[in-house]
């Protein structure tokens, strides 16, 4: 899927997280912000990667912003982020 | 002969305090406390440096103590509880010498017996007369039970009683007596009665905390101990509160009266003792408008020490006798070890106050705290601090089952007799991790920031610095 | 066993990763009132990704898709969700038994699209308009999917102009013509919620009347309803133990050769032994689901 616009995702509430998916030219980029960074950046990241390559995004900047959102949360998020960010088969 | 001292920074000076000394404050004020800034920012202003502070508790309000530690004015600190605004200071390695955290019965049991010396003592206090005999228990600032003052007012070189409501002498409750103290300074206002009843004193309305409120009040009624003479204590947690709640309709239901609810005291208990669910309330501190006005009011709600309370070196404390108590945590580990002290960061935000005490002398110790908050499990391998330890520590409540210590076979017979949703607390553990999946190990930890003294004087814990 | 049944709010994780302790038999994972239409598409995928995650074994798995309109948004929750194999799917504002079926329908194609037994999706209509009532019989036998009618008070009283009080008058007549139909039907009843969610008194009694009027279970809006639902519509123990006297007395007739026999100056005829079993079959699965939360 091509990114052709930005868009977000998700909420600041405690349990769910903030993502913003946004065009680039330059490859993946993904920046997360977290209450529980120390314990999941890791874990964190690997879920948005995967939902990145599950859409076959090869170009975005992902910004999250975690109030300690479970795995499904992450996911869900940013797949909602990327759908309403992209165009095309996926 | 007089006492009276007109201003803060004149009494200072009359008690002599010297670089080096330790002064000492009670926490019946809570947030709404204005003696400890004030005392220290006149301490600060005369010149006066390298001073100990040991504050029985120490609340956000205190926030200005951390320009003090940087300005060296205030460099050591000695309590039972620091709140997150301070104890992430701390944390972040703002104080060189380690902080002494104690419970509330060790800290009198030390101030006794001298291995915690006080120089000056402080003491706030919403009524007094002229020769410092006072009392929380009226006042525009009336904060009810001093109970954790006295300590310091018994044994300390010098006293200082600091209040808005100077009244004639005689008082007419005298909580601590004249006799105890050296000077007595009249203030605009010693607190913010906003502040001074703050903290979390709602029974919780979350579904989750009620369901684990549900479960305590079950264990309790499946225990063997709810019965006629029973005595109880809770945490000021809504959930708690919740449990309080329906035990009390367990309690009327079956027409139980207990001996005595012990705190920590609420409205809620209030209501409790009024209901005829306990013959009387011991009150070391008042968390609410309604237990300040109960303690007045009622002849069996009675004012207690810290001493009296948990101390463990007096002949006996009132926690030797609690059947039943009640306590959160922010994590606890596969041994039953819990922390308060901390949060799973390592930032200190907690202490013990009266928790590892009441777990030491309560029959049945019960442990109520949801298996997840905010993707951090609840139960570890090994806590981040040790604030009270496994083998005082019975049950464990969550809204996904109930873990009962090995060491109590007799008590987990019982509950799973009962129907109830007993799992091991490595099952547990299992749940949480699969719920959130496994946390990294965490920063990088530095220098001992505090030592944690359990309440038999032996170091339990120390709290390393948090390396961002 | 279906005897309370519990709206959680599609978008909101921190509502639903509890959602399984609650202590409702059925979760009703709302796309429809509890999400804002800019939502939509959040909100069915994040309950989707709830469904993969969550334990919901011995919950029943209800759906609250959007209803049939202009937007077609009810489209995209089928074909988000049906993969995931909901137990349930409740369908807002049927009015007509086509309705119905058109969801049926769409349904069986993405059963079979995605190596689904066909049927196994059951539908929930909810009767929350007045031509809904007015056709209710019909919707209900609509398809065989149809497990229960599902009554909604708050649309269906805007829909009869009128306001909707804590008494129930006005939805008196629906209440009866919903169970009538239902039981014509030969499925269940759900009754509506209660909507004062500080008042747990007033949820109880509203229980009790909807019990007495035949409904087999209640829909509840706050967790903090559950409790009392649950016990208002579990068989209490003299039902239990009427349900044993009556297979007793059954079984003793068969023994006799007694083609007839009466109980408590009662004929005892198929439906009532067919209550009785029903009654022993949710009180042996209450018992396997454990009994200390009742005290």
């Amino acid at each position: 899927m091509k990114i052709t616009r930005s868009a977000v995702a998700g909420t600041l509430e405690s349990s769910d997280v903030f993502v913003t998916v946004a065009p680039s030219e330059d490859g993946l980029s993904i920046h997360i912000e977290s209450v529980v960074y120390d314990q999941f950046s890791e874990l964190i990241r690997a879920a948005v990667s995967e939902t990145l390559t599950r859409f076959h995004v090869n170009n975005a900047v992902v910004s999250l912003n975690d109030r300690g959102a479970l795995d499904c949360t992450i996911r869900a998020r940013v797949e909602t982020a990327i759908r309403r960010a992209g165009k095309g088969e996926g | 002969m007089s006492k009276l001292v007109n201003t803060v920074k004149e009494v200072i000076r009359q008690t002599g305090l010297k670089d080096g000394m330790t002064v000492s404050f009670h926490h019946h004020l809570r947030n709404g406390d204005y003696v400890l800034n004030t005392v220290t920012a006149a301490i600060a202003e005369l010149g006066i440096r390298d001073i100990t502070i040991n504050a029985s508790s120490i609340f956000d309000v205190h926030a200005p103590l951390m320009e003090h530690i940087k300005n060296k004015v205030v460099t050591g600190l000695e309590c039972s509880y620091m709140g997150g605004t301070v104890g992430k200071a701390i944390s972040g390695g703002i104080l060189e010498k380690p902080v002494v955290f104690r419970s509330h019965g060790g800290r009198p049991a030390d101030i006794q017996s001298g291995r915690s010396h006080i120089d000056v003592a402080f003491i706030a206090a919403p009524s007094a007369d002229p020769m410092g005999n006072c009392t929380g228990q009226f006042g525009p600032s009336a904060c009810g039970s001093l109970g954790y003052a006295y300590a310091d007012a018994m044994h300390a070189d010098q006293v200082v009683v600091l209040t808005d409501n100077l009244c004639p002498y005689p008082l007419s409750t005298i909580s601590i007596s004249e006799i105890y103290v050296d000077y007595v300074v009249e203030m605009d206002k010693i607190g913010d009665p906003a502040g001074i009843v703050s903290g979390t004193t709602k029974i919780t309305r979350d579904p989750v905390g009620l369901i684990m409120a549900d479960y305590a009040s079950q264990v309790i009624a499946h225990s063997g101990l709810l019965k006629d003479g029973m005595s109880f204590q809770t945490g000021a947690g809504g959930a708690s509160l919740a449990a309080a709640k329906y035990l009390k309709d367990i309690m009327l239901k079956k027409k139980i009266q207990g001996s005595f609810a012990m705190g920590g005291i609420t409205g809620y208990l209030v209501d409790m003792l009024d209901a005829g669910c306990f013959r009387s309330i011991m009150d070391v501190q008042c968390f609410d408008l309604e237990a300040v006005k109960s303690l007045s009011a009622n002849p069996n709600h009675h004012e207690v020490t810290a001493s009296h309370y948990a101390s463990p070196i007096v002949k006996s404390s009132i926690v030797n006798s609690l059947d039943i108590v009640i306590l959160g945590a922010t994590e606890i580990d596969t041994d039953f070890n819990v922390n308060v002290h901390t949060d799973s960061n390592g930032f200190i935000m907690g202490g013990s106050g009266g928790h590892s005490d009441a777990a030491a002398g309560a029959k049945l110790t019960m442990i109520i705290a949801p298996l997840v908050r905010a993707r951090l499990p609840l139960v570890k391998e090994r806590v981040t601090c040790i604030t009270t330890p496994g083998s005082t520590v019975d049950v464990l409540v969550t809204q996904r089952g109930i873990a009962v210590n090995p060491r109590r076979a007799d008590l987990q017979n019982r509950l799973l007799a009962a129907g109830l949703p007993i799992v091991s607390i490595a099952e547990l553990q299992k749940q949480a991790l699969a719920i959130t999946g496994n946390p990294a190990p965490g920063a990088r930890k530095g220098r001992v920031v505090a030592d944690v003294i359990y309440r038999d004087g032996t170091l339990i814990d120390q709290i390393c610095q948090v390396l961002s | 066993m279906l005897r309370s049944l519990l709206f959680l709010p599609g978008n909101s994780p921190n509502m639903l990763i509890n959602g399984d302790i609650l202590g409702a038999d059925g979760i009703i994972f709302d796309l429809e009132d509890a999400v804002a239409p800019d939502e939509k598409d959040a909100a069915r995928i994040l309950v989707r990704n709830c469904l993969k995650q969550m334990n919901l074994k011995g919950i029943t798995v209800i759906i609250r898709i959007n209803s049939l309109g202009p937007d077609e948004y009810w489209k995209e929750d089928l074909d988000e969700l049906i993969p995931f194999r909901p137990d349930m799917i409740l369908i807002p504002k049927i009015s007509e038994p086509e309705e119905l079926k058109t969801v049926a329908e769409y349904i069986s194609e993405l059963e079979k699209k995605s190596g689904l037994k066909e049927g196994e999706t059951l539908l929930m209509p909810l009767i929350e308009t007045a031509l809904g009532v007015e056709h209710a019989f019909s919707i209900a036998s609509a398809d065989k999917r149809v497990a229960a009618l599902f009554l909604g008070a708050e649309d269906l009283t805007a829909d009869m102009h009128c306001v909707r009080t804590a008494q129930g008058t006005e939805i008196f007549y629906a209440r009866n013509r919903v169970v009538l139909a239902a039981r014509a039907a030969g499925i269940d009843a759900i009754d509506t919620p209660f909507t004062d969610i500080n008042d747990e008194e007033g949820n109880y009694q509203d229980a009790v009347f909807a019990k007495s009027l035949g409904f087999s279970g209640k829909a509840a809006i706050s967790p903090r309803h559950v409790k009392a639902i649950n016990e208002v519509f579990s068989p209490s123990d003299k039902e239990i133990e009427y349900a044993y006297e009556v297979l007793a007395a059954i079984e003793a007739a068969a023994q006799q050769g007694k083609g007839a026999i009466s109980l408590y100056g009662k004929m005892i005829d198929k439906p009532i032994v067919l209550r009785a079993r029903q009654v022993l079959a949710m009180a042996r699965q209450l018992k396997e689901k454990g009994g200390a939360f009742y005290e």
